[in-house]
């Protein structure tokens, strides 16, 4: 090339090469069509060939096993999310299950606690009520036991009243008859 | 002619120089550096496309990631243009686009020769195109086929106007395909190549012109930038016409 570049230099505008017309503009030079042309037809026959039974099928299979493989680890991913939802569906319900039987036997307990505290307090009540009902009894008793005396007490002091300031034993039937007066008064 | 300004030629770098002269009945089928940058970039595509896809990883490395970026590229502006139908002709379409953008953007090294600014490459492909589009409507529908050219709802007076018309355009397709890649190529190149002389008689001329030869060079850089995007913007317009001309075989009649 650079030989043939020197002699453009040095014959000017003369085509170099003698095998070519003179002074045709080269890509218009009609001596090399049928060369170029055969060569074309060989080449580009071959590049068709390669081209469609070779690299583009192949370039098909490569794009379209990626496609199938990009879809299936897609798939795959979202199986594996719906599973991971369904677990935490299933933790999420264990979790309330257990909740709320906690919160049953909580409440049972609370309950029977309450119960029994008022099973308790009910005896307690009723055995203080009881207690309270027999002091009164007693209570009653010994008053009207003692009010029994009373008169006897009276009559005894009146007739020691008397004696003691008449010097002499008193009449009994006067002094029951004045205390049955003040009884009746 | 010994100015300066012809010294340097850029329209060299276009020349076909066989390597090996073949001839097949008195045929000239001599392996040029033309063939050679065809073989090579033959060889760069099966690289990207069956050695980076061996290993067919789930999880792609670079080459196959690029390998991978090419094939949903083309596939989805076949998917656009011509529909899930048109994946039919995506072998073509993506050899097609394949080739172009390699050839494109291996020309742009230095020292390389661009198979895409040879006008009878891109019309050689431009009529694989259309020859696809004609055999497989023509298959396909039958005399279906010709109503590409007799839109419906035309009044009988204009008729014979708008098939003419269509006609026209259709016979002018391979033409403007096939010219629009080449003259990209073309011109891209002589541009290049001529700011390129321009550093190089700037330095070798006197003093205050050599000051100013890395004007020309910055150009060069940003030049080689926006040829970058032409080399993948025509083999991409010309993937994405064959998907529209193609299209027309799939779908005749407005």
């Amino acid at each position: 090339m650079a030989t043939t570049d020197k002699a453009a230099v040095t014959a000017g505008t003369a085509a170099p090469d003698g095998a070519h017309a003179q002074g045709v503009f080269p890509p218009f030079d009609s001596t090399t069509f049928a060369p170029q042309l055969i060569w074309l037809a060989l080449i580009f026959g071959a590049l068709y060939l390669l081209m469609s039974r070779v690299a583009l099928p192949r370039v098909e299979r490569i794009l379209e096993n990626r496609r199938a493989r990009i879809a299936g680890d897609l798939d795959e991913a979202s199986a594996m999310q719906h599973r991971a939802q369904a677990a935490s569906l299933a933790y999420d319900k264990t979790l309330a299950d257990a909740k709320g039987k906690a919160q049953t036997l909580a409440q049972q307990m609370r309950d029977q606690l309450a119960a029994d505290s008022d099973a308790k307090r009910k005896a307690l009540e009723a055995d203080l009520n009881a207690r309270l009902v027999a002091a009164e009894a007693s209570i009653s008793q010994t008053k009207a036991q003692a009010m029994t005396h009373v008169g006897e007490i009276a009559a005894q002091a009146a007739s020691d009243i008397v004696r003691h300031i008449t010097g002499k034993p008193a009449d009994e039937q006067a002094i029951a008859r004045a205390m049955a007066a003040t009884k009746t008064v | 002619m010994a100015t300066p300004g012809k010294a340097i030629d850029p329209i060299h770098q276009f020349i076909v120089e066989p390597l090996a002269r073949i001839q097949l009945g008195g045929v000239d089928a001599s392996f040029t550096n033309a063939s050679l940058f065809m073989v090579i970039v033959l060889l760069a595509i099966t690289f990207l496309m069956i050695i980076g896809t061996a290993q067919k990883s789930v999880v792609p490395g670079r080459l196959q990631s690029a390998a991978e970026i090419s094939y949903e590229f083309v596939a989805n502006t076949v998917r656009s243009t011509a529909g899930q139908e048109g994946m039919k002709f995506f072998p073509l379409v993506f050899s097609i686009f394949m080739f172009v953008f390699f050839s494109n953007m291996i020309g742009l090294v230095p020292y390389t020769f661009t198979v895409t600014s040879q006008i009878i490459v891109t019309f050689a492909l431009a009529a694989i195109v259309i020859l696809t589009v004609i055999i497989y409507g023509l298959a396909r529908h039958g005399t279906h086929f010709l109503h590409l050219f007799v839109p419906s709802g035309v009044p009988a007076v204009l008729l014979p106007f708008i098939v003419m018309i269509e006609v026209i355009s259709f016979v002018s397709r391979p033409i403007s395909l096939s010219v629009r890649l080449f003259a990209n190529m073309l011109a891209g190149h002589i541009t290049l190549k001529v700011f390129g002389a321009f550093v190089a008689m700037l330095i070798g001329g006197s003093g205050a012109a050599a000051i100013l030869s890395p004007l020309p060079l910055l150009a060069i850089v940003a030049l080689t930038g926006f040829e970058l995007l032409v080399a993948f913007l025509q083999a991409y317009v010309f993937a994405i016409l064959t998907c529209v001309y193609l299209n027309d075989a799939l779908h005749p009649g407005h």
